[in-house]
């Protein structure tokens, strides 16, 4: 039953994408049922953006539930909410008013929350599933009284409505409601510091989940940002572009660092989605900015960036996650300490995570380099704004980035080479067995998925770019570039990923031929690793995964406060003669402990004095009610 | 953008690869000549390196058993990255065959990839140094991609492009944009950041014999025979066209923006001129400075970033 299930949900996730396809190329589509949701009755309406995101869970959706056929190996549990997730997440872009919106936006993060808490008896898995619903309703308040207080001032349920009728608001309503949106947003896009239940509940969902959850739902907060700031409000001031792109960047950054020095591979590819989140906001920020400084050109250029890197993000996050979940299935841990040696156990699924490291690593010719690039070029062209104030966050934003994907490469380097490389750490990684014929065929499907976006962005561009035009308001650029190159403002910068694949192709050839066609001798001897003349070679010898991250943990200590706890068990006789040691290294969350330790102090002492009133007495509480009614009516 | 067939492309782009791949080892040799004179000892031919390629290429590989076909593949990616690399930057002409393709974004990625499989080398022999290496050398190359992207960020300001070919022909045509605190400020951030990524004193010891203190050396400690004769030339390379980048970024004078021949053997002239001023700078300063403390490392990167962000800063404001 598990099996039909899903083999059903991959047919529902490609009818599902090939819609949202449509809907992205401009097929506008309505459907209203008046009966079904109250106050407003459902109201779904395909616009592109919609319909870009429809492709992205529908796309998303096939691979994740073929891996499941093997993964899940016919379990039962967690079925019903996993459909229900699917189903949530694509109503979620297409909802045309308020209610529609916040019912499809409540199932979707009801679904997950049960979905995270697949596990029920690790508490690990019940703490996360703790703070995501905390938080994920926090972001929920904030929606809801935002749009409530849209509603309210527009007189109209419906986000069709709001678009003329925002430009009518006052300049601090709009501001409130941008706050308000932006903040619930975010919050579910899992933006610093609104992440903390990002890399507490994805790692504990299943793995096909977790590609779902990183790969789709948080991007879902992405479009809910976009729609706000650009579709329901207007034209803001530039500093709702500022804030998105600081926040972008504190995002990336603090994403890519916490992922560097991350000892759990799932907990680290979550990381990497909030470094990810921070890329594509940068991106959607610099578009706002050029959008209310009057450069449309540019704001489609920088938002084209946002949805090509979306896209990107998707594909090669769900492969690491898909990937990573293999390596759970074979090797049984999670923990990057003990694994090693698998590339020579799961070549498959080595070769398919090399794939999605090198991607997300934005290396060429892979496809995170093409968003890479057309980022930076966005970002770069902001010496066409004459504000200097404004060339100033671009400039850090740029720098932030830079960043960003260097340190990308030394997060991904450890990922893969501590994990798939070298001997075996334990006997569970020594025997790890190669995943199933369905999860390769879902990871080879990403594969082909992240070769094909990274050949074809002379294609996707310009629909994507029409998508962004369509959200500003205008008419769609029809610029059919050539289809090797991209051009950016003329010869500001040009990209050809066709070129370049086949460049290094050829590069990687020549040699070869050359070393032949020399007659180079290719005798070869196998021999065992040099280590100083010591006898053995084991994989204690071998570097770790704390070791290996120590460079950022000296250089950014400041962020991660790292403690060192060696504990030391001598011989009774000598204190030179070590029995045992320990060495722990741990580090800390600036945002947990700065943030949400004094936040949740202040909730527990507010909730200490509203105690008071609480005596548990029916009687009292009847009173509270008739006391309440009588000055809502007096207000009234 | 000039249209140039496709034909003359791939010719020009394999005769400037071919005009890379043979002068780079000298450069190397060059250095290491002139730092041994400095030091007062006669040191090795320039020449050295082709010999020590040509007999590395002849000899059996030793390869360890824990380790796994990607061992073997990196040193095809690393020349393979190199060579489409030296298609791409400025070197015979302003506009070589592949200048379209990307940029700098593509090659400052092109380099990442390279290090990214030599890092993943040094871990795949199972060996502490390995393991090590690899750990310094992604940190080194993180930490220097921001000072790289700041410089450009400059360059563009002042000349409108991030293409390296009109930003070498716009500076060359115009040698006055050239004379701005910005142009001395981005070069100086550059510089140090060429240091970083090459592997040069004072950040790393690309003569040194201790294990501890190696980083590039430890990364490929494991290989031998054909393969680290790749390797080593893959690594003169990125020298060669670092220390071409950034003169030909800067003083871009005298580069033939046409295919002439007089133009061309000019072009090279100005090159080799430059490159052996700055062969020069580099031996001295290797000579007269230390290596840093590994935790060092990120100030001298800290400053260069500095460097990059005054540039920026001037050029915004004395716009």
């Amino acid at each position: 039953m598990a099996t039909s299930l899903h083999v059903l949900m991959a047919l529902g996730g490609l009818t599902v994408g090939l819609l949202g396809f449509t809907g992205w190329m401009g097929d506008a589509r309505a459907l209203d049922v008046p009966w079904l949701v109250p106050l407003s009755g459902l109201s779904l309406r395909m616009d592109p953006l919609g319909g870009f995101f429809l492709l992205l869970v529908g796309a998303t959706t096939v691979p994740s539930s073929i891996y499941a056929i093997g993964y899940a190996r016919g379990a039962r549990r967690g079925l019903g909410a996993y459909a229900l997730f699917v189903l949530a997440m694509a109503v979620v872009p297409l909802a045309a008013n308020v209610p529609t919106f916040l019912l499809a936006w409540e199932l979707m993060a009801l679904a997950s929350y049960a979905l995270v808490l697949t596990d029920d008896r690790d508490p690990a898995a019940v703490r996360a599933a703790w703070i995501y619903a905390v938080m994920t309703h926090a972001g929920f308040a904030c929606l809801l009284s935002g749009m409530l207080l849209m509603t309210a001032w527009t007189g109209s349920l419906t986000f069709a409505d709001w678009r003329a009728a925002a430009t009518t608001l006052s300049e601090p309503a709009r501001n409130l409601v941008f706050v308000l949106l932006a903040l619930g947003f975010a919050g579910k896009a899992g933006v610093i510091p609104l992440h903390v239940w990002l890399p507490a509940a994805h790692p504990a969902a299943p793995s096909h989940v977790s590609a779902l959850m990183s790969g789709v739902m948080i991007k879902l907060g992405v479009m809910g940002i976009l729609r706000v700031g650009l579709e329901w409000l207007g034209v803001g001031p530039p500093w709702w572009g500022v804030v998105l792109m600081l926040a972008g960047t504190l995002s990336a950054l603090g994403g890519v660092l916490y992922a560097a020095v991350e000892v759990d591979l799932k907990r680290l590819l979550a990381f990497s989605s909030i470094d990810n989140i921070g890329i594509i906001l940068i991106a959607v920020g610099a578009g706002f900015v050029f959008h209310s400084t009057g450069l449309e050109t540019l704001a489609i250029f920088a938002l084209a960036a946002a949805f090509y890197h979306i896209l990107n993000h998707a594909a090669f996050k769900a492969l690491l996650f898909l990937g990573a979940g293999a390596v759970v299935h074979g090797a049984g841990t999670r923990d990057l300490e003990a694994m090693g040696g698998l590339i020579k156990r799961m070549p498959w699924t080595s070769a398919a995570f090399l794939v999605g490291a090198l991607a997300i690593a934005a290396l060429p010719p892979l496809n995170g380099f093409v968003s890479e690039w057309l980022t930076f070029q966005a970002l770069l062209q902001n010496g066409r704004i004459p504000r200097p104030e404004l060339n100033l966050v671009f400039m850090l934003a740029l720098a932030g980035l830079a960043l960003t994907g260097g340190l990308a490469v030394a997060c991904f380097v450890r990922a893969f080479g501590i994990a798939f490389l070298a001997l075996p750490r334990t006997e569970a990684a020594a025997g790890a067995q190669e995943a199933g014929p369905t999860m390769r065929a879902a990871m080879a499907l990403l594969v082909v998925a992240c070769a094909t976006l990274a050949l074809t962005p002379t294609l996707l561009l310009p629909p994507l770019g029409a998508t962004a035009a369509r959200l500003l308001g205008d008419a769609a650029p029809s610029s059919r570039e050539d289809l090797l190159t991209i051009a950016v403002s003329g010869d500001f910068a040009t990209l050809s990923m066709p070129v370049i694949a086949a460049a290094l192709g050829l590069g990687l050839v020549l040699p070869f031929v050359l070393l032949r066609v020399g007659h180079a001798p290719s005798r070869i001897r196998y021999y065992e690793t040099w280590n100083c003349g010591r006898l053995l070679q084991t994989s204690r010898m071998e570097y770790t995964a704390t070791a290996f991250a120590s460079p950022f943990r000296r250089v950014f200590d400041f962020l991660y406060r790292p403690e060192r706890v060696v504990e030391i068990e001598a011989h009774g006789e000598s204190r030179f003669f070590v029995r045992r040691m320990v060495y722990r290294n741990p580090t800390r969350s600036l945002v947990e402990d700065w943030l949400y330790a004094p936040l949740l102090g202040a909730v527990r002492a507010g909730t200490a004095r509203v105690r008071a009133i609480q005596s548990g007495s029916a009687n009292l509480y009847l009173i509270y009610v008739l006391a309440a009614l009588l000055v809502l009516l007096v207000l009234a | 953008m000039r249209e140039i067939g496709a034909p003359a492309a791939v010719v020009g782009a394999l005769a400037q690869a071919l005009l890379v791949a043979l002068a780079a080892p000298l450069l190397v040799g060059l250095v290491r000549a002139l730092k041994a004179r400095l030091t007062g000892r006669r040191g090795p031919d320039p020449w050295q390196p082709y010999l020590d390629i040509l007999k590395q290429l002849r000899k059996e590989a030793v390869i360890s058993t824990t380790a796994s076909w990607l061992f073997r593949l990196t040193p095809f990616v690393l020349v393979a990255t190199m060579l489409v690399a030296a298609t791409v930057v400025p070197v015979l002409v302003t506009r070589p065959a592949l200048s379209f393709a990307g940029g700098i974004m593509l090659l400052m990625y092109l380099f990442m990839l390279g290090t990214f499989f030599l890092a993943l080398a040094g871990l795949d022999s199972g060996s502490a140094f390995g393991g090590m290496g690899s750990s310094r050398e992604v940190a080194v190359a993180a930490l220097a991609e921001p000072t790289v992207m700041l410089a450009v960020f400059a360059l563009a300001l002042r000349t409108g492009t991030t293409n390296l070919g009109t930003v070498a022909e716009r500076l060359g045509g115009e040698p006055a944009l050239a004379a701005h605190p910005g142009h001395l400020l981005a070069f100086l951030a550059f510089f140090i950041v060429m240091l970083a990524e090459t592997g040069r004193l004072p950040v790393d010891n690309p003569a040194t014999h201790l294990e501890l203190t190696m980083i590039h050396e430890a990364m490929i400690l494991e290989y031998s025979g054909p393969y680290l004769a790749m390797i080593e030339w893959a690594s003169a390379m990125k020298l060669f066209l670092y220390m071409t980048l950034l003169i030909n970024l800067f003083v871009p004078w005298w580069i033939p923006t046409e295919v002439t021949g007089a133009g061309m053997l000019l072009g090279m002239l100005a090159l080799a001129g430059k490159l052996v001023l700055l062969a020069v700078a580099l031996a001295v300063l290797e000579t007269a400075v230390a290596k840093l403390r590994l935790f060092r490392v990120p100030e001298l990167l800290a400053g260069s970033f500095a460097l990059a962000l005054l540039s920026v800063a001037s050029v915004v404001l004395l716009r």
